[in-house]
């Protein structure tokens, strides 16, 4: 499963630097989503898989056989929160570029004058 | 020692107020503290024949880098120069510039110069020293381009500092290399080690480096060229830096070093060739010129030559020529310097062909002219008599046969010159200036008067000099206590033919000058491919490699940084890789495998891929939230509920938002070429299989135990909660968590103040 998820990753991580690439800011933004969703996939699979045993330690006992590693998904939430506020800023951000500029391409906003 | 350096940088600071506040007398009483330096230095002379006077103070002591002042004979002899000629100098300049809006400036630079030039003599550590260098060669820059409105002087100016600071680097290098042979750069902990040093394989590259310093400063072919254009500089500064002290750093730095480095037959052959090369070339081109100034720097350039040559041969006698060499050419150019000044100053004249029968208007200053080129022709009883004598004395008895005629031309050359300075402007036919000549006050007299008198002094009283001054110096260059051996009169013998012959042919030399610039145009056209052409190619060459280089790394478009950037960390993950390629192997393993599963995985490349490749903007954004909802649910099948729940809420927000915004933004258009496209894909899909191949490899690798196992077992007993990710966010590690909260604040605010912002404030 690992091997098929690592290369869901890959996949991922393509379509995110394909579009970082591209001179239109709204694809950039898009490109900046499909990283996050990448990377935090990235250390998700990293940290092994586990199925049906979530990190829940049930009533009466206090220690659980096997279960999936917690600390990474703590990091994983904190990175998904995060990743939203950087989207919120950006998405923003660009419609106010786009009043100023008045363009979605890059390559027009090169100058500190407008 | 430490007080009198200190206290010259602090009367730097007090000059701009003190030409505030005299603006008539600044000079005569700024003047004072180098007289008073100069006192004190004559009261210790007795004391520092017997043995060096030694200060340390910590400085870096992390790096073994204390502030000590090591006062011998050398720095002695150099100390009186600075602050002596210091002093008379201020004195002068203070008239020289009088009511010059910047004379504060120019006074106070000239005291600084001084604060670093003493500083320099007197360290007694191998780093200390090198910062006083380098002192000079800033203060020397701003010196030089006093007058910076004009282009020429802001060219020399930086010329100089370049040549200087290239020098420095090399000095720097070589310095480090001694010290680190020697363990340490305190002076007398390396003048002990001088066998261990010279036995060590690094000595001829310290050598060549720390001779290459030298050369730079003190003017040697091929860097010389930087003297002669620093005459830009207001005269008092040429007659202070390039001619008496500042250009004599890197000769003092070779007289220094020579217990330690000298007496090979790398020395010999680098300084003498060197010293020789300098010597001729100087005083060829000081014959030549026919700007006051121009003749004075080439004929410092040659004594700057003679004296390398000199510690390149390195003999006790040939030691002690230099030592009176230096002394006897510290007075007479000092001395014709100052002249010079005074003849621009009083008649307007800067070039030799212009002046003639001055010395009817102005006889002290004609009088003061005729001592000082007399000393520098070197004529009985003058002081620059007995240096030559003596140069000659140690050349004819060095072994090194081919240097006699090298010094031999260089004297008759030299009595040209002498003569070029000492004659010209002042007697024959008047010649109109551009303003009427006048003889000048004290202030301006006074400097060359007692320069040119000393010449004679000290000529007549050689033996109180030598004694006294010159062998207690010559002794700290050799290393070893030298028996004082100078006389005015030596008898007849083969050096005071060569005086003599020197004498007459150069007089005709003189009488023929013209005839002789006329023969000797040829060496015009080297002049115009030499090393000044070199420095002026390389210094465009360097502008434009860095032109070059802004607009390779620099393009301002987003795109190039990315590319830049993602294939250098590609290629070292690869690099890494193929290094390290036998002990990873990767990790295929495709037992384990839910049909469901794949099928969600299916579904989120399919969706990336459209993602990345829609042309409609809605498409795009509805791929983008596909892929975020099926990673969701890998995050739930995995075991991962709470994250998977985040991210459904997170999704949802975020494909709302960018709907709403998107309708706000034009339609996609194809910006880029399809070449252009295919390349970037290559890259993307490059860096992706490179995370893929990372990710497979990292499943087999552990190098630490996970702390998550303690996490599960703290959780109830420590954290009081069950849900383990919960209680890490909030418990074990909630200042991430708060720093979290921090950032989506912030995050909030911006997007606050951004809608806030109307359009109607758009700029035009």
């Amino acid at each position: 499963m690992n091997t098929l998820l690592a290369i869901c990753v890959g996949v991922l991580y393509s379509a995110a630097i394909y579009l970082i690439l591209r001179r239109s800011i709204v694809k950039l933004v898009i490109g900046l989503v499909l990283l996050s969703n990448a990377s935090n996939l990235l250390i998700f699979t990293a940290s092994g898989l586990t199925r049906e045993a979530p990190p829940l330690i049930p009533e009466g006992e206090s220690m659980p056989a096997i279960v999936a590693d917690p600390l990474a998904q703590a990091l994983i939430l904190t990175a998904i929160v995060i990743g939203f506020g950087v989207l919120a800023f950006a998405v923003v951000l660009i419609r106010r570029a786009y009043e100023v500029v008045e363009a979605d391409d890059m390559d027009q906003m090169k100058g500190t004058d407008t | 020692m430490v007080l009198w350096i200190s206290g010259s940088f602090l009367a730097a600071a007090a000059a701009p107020w003190a030409v505030k506040r005299f603006p008539r007398h600044a000079g005569m009483i700024l003047a004072l503290w180098p007289g008073l330096l100069f006192v004190w230095f004559l009261s210790v002379l007795p004391r520092v024949g017997q043995s060096p006077v030694v200060t340390t103070h910590e400085w870096i002591p992390a790096l073994g880098i204390r502030f000590s002042l090591y006062l011998d004979g050398l720095a002695l002899l150099m100390s009186l120069l600075i602050s002596g000629i210091g002093s008379l100098v201020i004195l002068y300049a203070g008239r020289y510039l009088e009511r010059h809006p910047d004379l504060g400036k120019l006074l106070a630079l000239l005291l600084a110069f001084m604060a670093s030039m003493l500083g320099l003599v007197l360290s007694g550590n191998l780093l200390l020293m090198f910062v006083f260098w380098e002192l000079t060669s800033i203060v020397s820059y701003l010196l030089i381009g006093f007058h910076h409105e004009d282009e020429g002087a802001r060219r020399s100016a930086l010329q100089g500092l370049f040549v200087t600071f290239a020098g420095g680097l090399a000095l720097m290098t070589g310095l480090i290399l001694i010290g680190s042979v020697a363990g340490s750069y305190e002076w007398r902990t390396i003048l002990d080690s001088a066998d261990a040093i010279q036995a060590s394989p690094h000595y001829p590259l310290a050598l060549v480096l720390l001779v290459v310093g030298a050369m730079t400063k003190s003017a040697q072919f091929p860097f010389h060229f930087w003297l002669p254009n620093a005459m830009a500089a207001p005269t008092p500064v040429s007659a202070y830096l390039h001619s008496a002290t500042m250009v004599k750093a890197g000769v003092f730095l070779l007289a220094r070093t020579h217990p330690v480095l000298g007496g090979t037959a790398l020395w010999t052959a680098l300084l003498g060739t060197a010293g020789a090369v300098t010597l001729l070339l100087g005083i060829w081109l000081a014959m030549r010129s026919t700007g006051i100034k121009r003749v004075l720097a080439y004929s410092t350039i040659m004594a700057l030559g003679t004296l390398t040559m000199l510690i390149g041969v390195g003999s006790d006698k040939a030691i002690i020529a230099a030592m009176a060499f230096l002394f006897a050419h510290s007075l007479y150019k000092g001395a014709l310097f100052m002249i010079a000044g005074i003849l621009d100053h009083q008649a307007g004249v800067k070039d030799l062909t212009r002046a003639g029968g001055l010395a009817r208007r102005m006889p002290v200053s004609a009088a003061a002219a005729g001592l000082a080129a007399l000393s520098l022709a070197g004529v009985l009883p003058l002081f620059g008599f007995v240096a030559k004598e003596k140069l000659f004395l140690s050349i004819f008895a060095s072994g090194m046969a081919w240097l006699t005629p090298v010094v031999a031309i260089g004297a008759v050359l030299t009595v040209g010159v002498g003569a070029l300075v000492g004659i010209q402007p002042w007697y024959g036919k008047p010649v109109a200036t551009p303003r009427p000549a006048r003889e000048p006050g004290p202030s301006l007299l006074a400097g060359p008067l007692i320069l040119a008198t000393g010449g004679i002094l000290f000529g007549l009283f050689t033996p109180v000099v030598d004694q006294y001054l010159l062998t207690p110096a010559a002794s700290a260059v050799t290393g070893h206590p030298v028996t004082p051996m100078l006389k005015l009169w030596h008898g007849l013998n083969l050096a005071l033919a060569t005086s003599i012959a020197s004498l007459a042919l150069g007089l005709l030399l003189y009488r023929w000058r013209t005839h002789f610039r006329h023969m000797t145009r040829f060496s015009d056209a080297l002049a115009a491919r030499g090393p000044e052409w070199l420095y002026d190619r390389m210094m465009a060459l360097l502008v434009r490699v860095a032109g070059w280089q802004t607009r390779m790394l620099q393009s301002g478009y987003l795109r190039h940084y990315l590319l830049t950037t993602l294939l250098f960390v590609v290629a070292c993950v690869w690099i890494l890789l193929a290094r390290s390629g036998q002990a990873l192997h990767i990790a295929f393993d495709l037992t384990d495998i839910a049909i469901h599963e794949v099928m969600v995985m299916l579904v989120m490349s399919a969706s990336a891929i459209l993602a990345a490749t829609s042309g409609s903007r809605l498409g795009a954004v509805a791929a983008l939230g596909a892929v975020g909802f099926t990673v969701a649910l890998v995050f739930v099948l995995f075991s991962a509920a709470d994250p998977g729940i985040t991210q459904v809420l997170v999704e949802t927000l975020a494909v709302i938002m960018l709907v709403l915004v998107l309708f706000r933004l034009p339609r996609f258009l194809k910006l880029s070429s399809t070449r252009v496209r295919v390349q970037d894909a290559t890259v993307a899909i490059t860096l992706g299989a490179t995370f893929t191949v990372l990710l497979l490899l990292a499943q087999d690798q552990r190098l630490y135990e996970s702390i998550s196992a303690w996490h599960i077992a703290e959780s109830v007993p420590s954290g009081y909660g069950r849900n383990v990710v919960n209680v890490i966010l909030v418990d074990f590690r909630a200042l991430d968590t708060l720093g979290e909260i921090f950032v989506l604040a912030l995050a909030a605010v911006g997007v606050l103040a951004m809608l806030g912002l109307k359009a109607e404030d758009k700029p035009q």
